[in-house]
């Protein structure tokens, strides 16, 4: 059949700009959200993704642009008039209400009677494992804790979409190992589009269906986390996620052999013990001037000749393991096909 | 030769005894405590507790009627007459009115100037108008009592601006005072709700927004309930202040009369009813630092 009519988008920003005084934090934004989508925006500080969230929110107007929810035209609408809600970075609970009361907030503002609302409510806090603290404080909670509220208080609304402001932020790395996974759990079930804002790719990579790298207020690509850790468009992209050897194009077309500027990951490069030539492949000497244990795998940086420095990751595997030391000359082959085009 | 003996002797020439001293008071807590707080502590206990045990006893003494020298064979006639006297009843009440009145009307004016200044307002602004709230502080009371009187005469500002839309100066008499006094302590009340504001984090407010809450919804459920502290901070200052003024409502009061008057007026021939009548606001405001304690008010003082 021609013709097949698109799914609505569960969020639509047409050219949206925002501007700050003289600053411009966002610059002329297009961007498509799926419906039922973990859509992650990774960026370092300052790149404007928080920004884009808070403009999706309805915190801040867009100074310029559309913003659509399933299609309608909400950039002039509230954040009280919109169906989406967000989970913020300090989870912003009402320190002067119950945890009961905080989950129960969005049912009590819409006129809900209070023995239905707390029944939801008390549903919700168990959804995020909470049940038996509902008349605590939220100061008599720890920070994970206060994240499941947060997200609790979120939910138990049923948005069609879900905000989530650096929620993981603050807290320590296992225990956001392991919010990360119930959080990826709470997606599934409820299948409702979560909008996720990260500086941190890893995190952005594990959780994410699509990640949007923003850099200096635009959108420096969107793609699967596949896509962006296999084929990174731009230099930023190939650093920002994951680590990435940078060949600048006189660099590529005196070492490699390739006409136009590109990366490679370090974990794609292999050591030879000869200078042998391979098929489609160059093969580089150099000398490893550092050599780095971190446990399943060893960092080296070799410095090939001409000076250039080279990251290499060698997984540790099964059997009789390579030793690699300082100072020691050695031949890195790196394929054609594992070098990725960067364009400007 | 030594490599370091180029270098100052720090240390060694610091004399033994204040060192030792140091090194005394460092290991002593207490010591370091009492030396610390002994002249502030002095200081309190003479000028404020003494004083106020003073009075207290004072209210007890009475005055001969012939000579009329002290006696201090102590009784409660005065507290009594003071507790019973019709004219200390309807005067305490209308202080107690003025006093609610003026802690009201500056409560409802500093909410939205605070709101505005912490919330609203740029850096910049928000800086300049916590100076200009403080700026009337600088002037003296009395220039600005009697600006008042000259603002609410009959011939004044308030008349001219008022006249066009068919009214008229309140004129001399307790709106006046309530005016006055209000104008006189609203920066005490405005001071605390604004530091209250800034505490409350312009997150929860967005987050009430996106929970659905529309802007008056959360004014009643997040921001009054977590302003509540703040408010009665600034309401002990109104109250309290003008529980003990006479000065205002003598310049602008009219007839009228308040505590601080009665208070006056009998200094001169009977300090213990003086001291009597004074006892009334102290124990009213006794009464409501008491109430209000246990709102976690007076941490925001």
């Amino acid at each position: 059949m021609a013709g097949n009519s698109a799914p609505i988008a569960a969020i639509e920003l047409v050219g949206v700009s925002k501007s700050f005084g003289a600053v411009t934090a966002v610059q002329n934004l297009d961007l498509v959200i799926n419906d039922g989508e973990f859509f992650s925006m990774l960026g370092p500080s300052g790149s404007g993704k928080t920004t884009v969230l808070r403009i999706i929110a309805g915190f801040e107007p867009a100074t310029s642009g559309t913003v659509l929810l399933a299609g309608q035209d909400v950039t002039s609408k509230a954040p009280f008039d919109r169906d989406v809600n967000t989970v913020f970075q300090d989870y912003a609970l009402f320190p002067h209400m119950t945890v009961l009361e905080n989950v129960a907030y969005g049912l009590r503002v819409r006129g809900i009677g209070k023995s239905e609302r707390n029944l939801q409510a008390l549903e919700a806090l168990r959804m995020v494992r909470l049940e038996g603290f509902e008349d605590r404080k939220p100061s008599e909670l720890s920070g994970g804790q206060r994240q499941r509220v947060a997200l609790a208080r979120a939910v138990v609304v049923k948005p069609k979409v879900l905000l989530l402001d650096e929620p993981l932020g603050a807290l320590d790395l296992k225990l956001r190992e392991q919010m990360q996974i119930e959080l990826k759990e709470l997606q599934r079930k409820l299948g409702i589009t979560f909008i996720f804002v990260t500086h941190d790719q890893e995190e952005a990579l594990t959780l994410s269906d699509r990640v949007a790298v923003f850099n200096q207020g635009r959108i420096e690509q969107i793609g699967t986390p596949r896509q962006l850790y296999e084929r990174p468009e731009s230099e930023f992209v190939a650093r920002f996620v994951g680590t990435s050897n940078i060949f600048s194009e006189s660099e590529a077309a005196s070492l490699l052999a390739q006409p136009e500027a590109c990366s490679v990951r370090p974990e794609k490069i292999e050591m030879r013990p000869s200078s042998q030539s391979q098929k489609d492949a160059s093969v580089l000497p150099g000398k490893i001037i550092e050599s780095i244990y971190i446990g399943s795998a060893t960092r080296l940086i070799i410095e090939i000749d001409g000076g250039k420095k080279i990251s290499v990751l060698r997984q540790a595997s099964a059997g009789s393991e390579t030793n690699f030391d300082r100072g020691q000359q050695v031949f890195i082959e790196i394929r054609n096909a594992d070098l990725v085009p960067i364009k400007k | 030769m030594d490599k370091y003996s180029a270098l100052p002797k720090q240390g060694v020439e610091t004399p033994a005894l204040a060192r030792r001293i140091s090194t005394l008071l460092y290991s002593k807590v207490k010591l370091r405590l009492t030396l610390l707080l002994a002249a502030p502590l002095t200081w309190l206990v003479l000028v404020y507790i003494a004083a106020l045990l003073a009075l207290l006893v004072t209210a007890l003494y009475s005055v001969d009627s012939y000579t009329s020298q002290i006696q201090t064979q102590l009784t409660f006639k005065n507290v009594l007459k003071v507790l019973t006297g019709q004219v200390y009843q309807t005067v305490a009440l209308r202080t107690l009115g003025i006093a609610l009145l003026v802690t009201i009307v500056d409560t409802l004016i500093a909410l939205p100037i605070a709101f505005y200044m912490a919330k609203i307002a740029s850096p910049r602004l928000q800086r300049l108008l916590v100076i200009a709230v403080l700026m009337p502080l600088w002037a003296s009371y009395l220039v600005k009592a009697y600006a008042w009187r000259s603002v609410l005469s009959n011939e004044g500002i308030m008349q001219w601006l008022l006249r066009p839309l068919g009214l008229d100066t309140p004129g001399y008499g307790i709106t006046a005072t309530i005016i006055t006094l209000g104008y006189l302590w609203l920066p005490y009340v405005i001071l605390p709700i604004y530091a209250g504001l800034e505490r409350v984090p312009n997150s929860l407010l967005e987050a009430s927004g996106d929970l659905g809450a529309k802007t008056s919804t959360t004014l009643r459920l997040v921001m009054l309930p977590m302003l509540v502290p703040a408010i009665i901070a600034g309401s002990i200052f109104s109250f309290s202040l003008t529980m003990g003024d006479y000065i205002t409502v003598n310049i602008v009061g009219g007839a009228n009369q308040m505590l601080g008057n009665l208070v006056a007026t009998n200094v001169g021939n009977n300090l213990p009813l003086a001291a009597a009548i004074a006892l009334i606001p102290v124990l009213i405001m006794f009464g409501y630092l008491t109430a209000v304690r246990k709102t976690g008010a007076l941490e925001n003082l």
